[in-house]
């Protein structure tokens, strides 16, 4: 299990100062080129940064909604500026934090010190120190591993940054990709040198802890040739913000005969709106693997992209989402075969169940020039009740007869014959579905690192619990 | 001997439609009771139904099972009254192995926690009378496994789990001469390891061979036609069920 730690007593003074801004500063709705300038300067971002932001911001301005998915007519975008600022939450009592969330902290045996900073309290705890050792080990390896603003200050990698950051998810993407440029804050960037093969997987679990940040987080991960990195995103704990978009960014860039594995567990809290953008680009013989478990959230577009752009270049695509009550969770991936013998494996669950939507979506292009390649795309869902939705909208472009592709879709229901088995045997029925869920879910589970893998199967007893019976 | 089990006027339909027409069954302690009967005569129906079967309903009669009326009980409650059933096509659960499912099995029917140290002597000992490879216990419950395989996982649960009544719907259907012989050993060791009683469903009679059997059932129609000894299981074996099937059923 995890190392969780507990403090003894959080002395909030030493954090006060941080907060003591007048609610004056605080901007009024619709973001301006004045608003973005002044969160630039706050920042100081070097001057590229600033115009980035702004040549966003007219981007943004620009773009259309989405129309496609599920509904996100309930997210005030005119308000979206109150959102930009993350210390509001911060700053938010413990108090405030709603019942259900504190419920689930406690059930997941998460301690009071870290459950303050996971909802956003601000808090700042013994993780630290695990971090710091963490980082002494990187450091030692060559490894960068830092939050993106210092780094951009940091003449070593300034020029990497601006050279790679928005370059895979320009800002005319689509209209949240934008918005992330305009707004973005907080995130991580890591940096592995050729020939390096870190063991120890890289967890954004404490930076985001430590910094409370997470709603426009930037992730720009660039791992050289020949190297190996497992970065793991996220918690299995409900993260809590009153302001209720989520619109990061992730980047990866994979080089040759390398690969980069890339975990996430989310769970935001089920006010939240979650569009978020990540891509991956290949090289020659590496592999991107993605691993992806979407708990939380109101409404969900999550659709992790990789383009094999070299030759032998691989992806794998591991996920499973679980929507309960009032959850329309769109997830999937996308895959671009971009170069010869490329090929690709998707392997998806989805769990619906009190009345949610889950939708599948998968995106397969093969280009002319990817002969030989292969690519396989295999879902499953399950539906726990007849109230609940599960949809499959597969797309494949094939664009050369040189190649092998496949595509295989099952969704049902549980079996009444399972569930009586198991509880022949002594299970109580919403054990017995408990485990049948989890059995669903194992080809996600066994692909996380043991504590996430426990942590993934509470939340699905969790999740169990209160809708059956 | 007492009562174990009484079955008086039972009635089960599945959607909608009756299969078992009234069916009376006492079963004692430490008794063997053999079911035999043709195809669709209601014989796995009568296993399903005393184990809570949501698949069917009881339209009539009533269950009591050590004292306690059971009719109206979930599945999880009977087990608790250590009732077992061994399933025709036992089901395949993937994420739990078999020996981390059959632990928890065990604490829940017998309401005791046990040490896994405790719990891997009582499973080693169990494998060995089925002559069943250790590495099973670390496998998915029943996921991969054989036909074969799936009943000997069986009848460890039922070894593993010791029931007060152990109901057997053709456990020994599909197996190998060499298979039948380990399973049936293996329900031969429940018998003397816990003095349970046994409600074995069968065509087979290779399966009784090794075991005394007090009372036989013959069930055709949803009826039962016939009640008696051993000696019936010989008779039905030699001449057939055409004499107990009633005029005009076919």
């Amino acid at each position: 299990m995890k190392e969780k730690t507990q403090v003894a007593d959080i002395d909030r003074s030493l954090y006060d100062f941080r907060y003591d801004e007048d609610e004056s500063s605080f901007l009024d709705c619709g973001i301006t080129p004045e608003i973005i300038r002044e969160i630039s300067a706050e920042k100081g971002d070097p001057e590229w940064m600033t115009e980035f932001r702004l040549h966003s911001l007219e981007i943004y301005n620009r773009l259309k909604m989405p129309d496609w998915g599920p509904d996100i007519s309930g997210l005030n975008i005119d308000n979206i500026v109150a959102y930009i600022r993350p210390k509001k939450g911060m700053q938010s009592d413990w108090n405030e934090v709603p019942d259900d969330i504190k419920e689930t902290f406690e059930k997941l045996g998460i301690p009071q010190a870290e459950r303050e900073s996971l909802a956003g309290v601000g808090a700042q705890y013994d993780s630290e120190l695990v971090y710091h050792n963490v980082r002494k080990e990187v450091a030692e390896s060559g490894v960068v591993y830092t939050d993106l603003e210092s780094a951009m200050h940091d003449e070593r990698y300034a020029g990497m940054i601006k050279s790679h950051f928005m370059k895979l998810v320009p800002p005319t993407d689509h209209k949240f990709a934008a918005l992330h440029g305009a707004v973005w804050s907080g995130g991580s960037f890591v940096y592995v040198p050729s020939g390096v093969k870190l063991e120890i997987p890289l967890q954004s679990y404490f930076r985001l802890n430590a910094k409370g940040a997470g709603q426009f987080e930037h992730t720009l991960i660039i791992v050289e040739d020949n190297a190996y990195l497992h970065f793991i995103e996220g918690c299995s704990a409900p993260k809590y913000y009153e302001a209720s978009l989520h619109a990061g960014c992730v980047e990866l860039y994979v080089g040759n005969n390398s690969t980069l594995r890339y975990s996430t567990i989310e769970n935001w809290s089920k006010n939240m709106y979650n569009l978020n953008t990540k891509r991956a680009v290949v090289g020659e013989n590496g592999k991107v693997e993605w691993v992806s478990g979407s708990f939380g959230s109101h409404v969900s577009y999550l659709y992790p992209m990789s383009i094999l752009n070299g030759r032998k270049a691989r992806a794998e695509f591991t996920g499973i989402t679980f929507a309960g009550e009032g959850q329309n969770l769109d997830t999937g991936a996308k895959i671009v075969h971009n170069a010869p013998e490329t090929s690709s494996y998707m392997n998806t669950r989805s769990i619906s169940k009190s009345g949610g939507i889950s939708t599948f979506r998968s995106a397969v292009t093969i280009n002319e020039n990817a002969v030989g390649s292969k690519s396989a795309v295999s879902c499953e869902s399950l539906m726990l009740d007849s109230i609940s939705r599960s949809d499959t909208i597969p797309s494949m472009v094939v664009k050369t007869d040189k190649a092998d592709v496949g595509h295989e879709a099952r969704i049902g229901r549980i079996s009444d014959e399972a569930v009586f088995y198991l509880m022949s045997r002594g299970l109580d029925e919403n054990a017995a579905k408990a485990l049948i869920v989890s059995g669903f879910a194992d080809n996600v589970s066994k692909e996380l690192p043991l504590e996430y893998a426990v942590e993934m199967n509470n939340l699905i007893n969790l999740e169990m619990k209160g809708s059956i019976g | 001997m007492s009562e174990l089990l009484k079955i008086t006027g039972l009635r089960v339909s599945a959607e909608e439609k009756e299969i078992l027409h009234g069916v009376d069954l006492t079963i004692n302690e430490g008794e063997t009771h053999v079911i035999m009967g043709p195809n669709g005569a209601g014989k796995s129906t009568l296993g399903a139904a005393i184990m809570g079967s949501p698949e069917y309903t009881i339209t009539g009669g009533s269950i009591i099972f050590d004292g306690a009326d059971i009719t109206g009980e979930t599945p999880d409650k009977r087990a608790r009254h250590r009732i077992f059933l061994s399933f025709q096509n036992p089901i395949e659960i993937p994420g739990i192995t078999l020996s981390s499912f059959l632990r928890s099995a065990y604490e829940q029917v017998t309401g005791e926690r046990v040490k896994l140290f405790e719990f891997k002597k009582v499973l080693g000992a169990a494998m060995d009378v089925l002559q069943m490879d250790k590495a099973y216990a670390d496998r998915e419950l029943n996921v991969g496994f054989s036909g074969g395989e799936k009943k000997k996982a069986e009848i460890l649960q039922l070894l593993v789990l010791r029931p007060k009544l152990a109901i057997l719907d053709e456990t020994d259907s599909g197996l190998d001469v060499d298979a039948v012989k380990t399973v049936s050993a293996g329900i031969k060791a429940y018998k003397e390891q816990t003095g349970g009683s046994l409600l074995i469903i069968t065509h087979n009679t290779k399966i009784l061979e090794a075991l005394t059997v007090d009372k036989t059932h013959i069930i055709a129609d949803g009826r039962l036609a016939a009640e008696g000894g051993a000696e019936l299981i010989d008779e039905v074996t030699e001449n057939g069920f055409d004499k107990y099937i009633p005029r005009g059923a076919v």
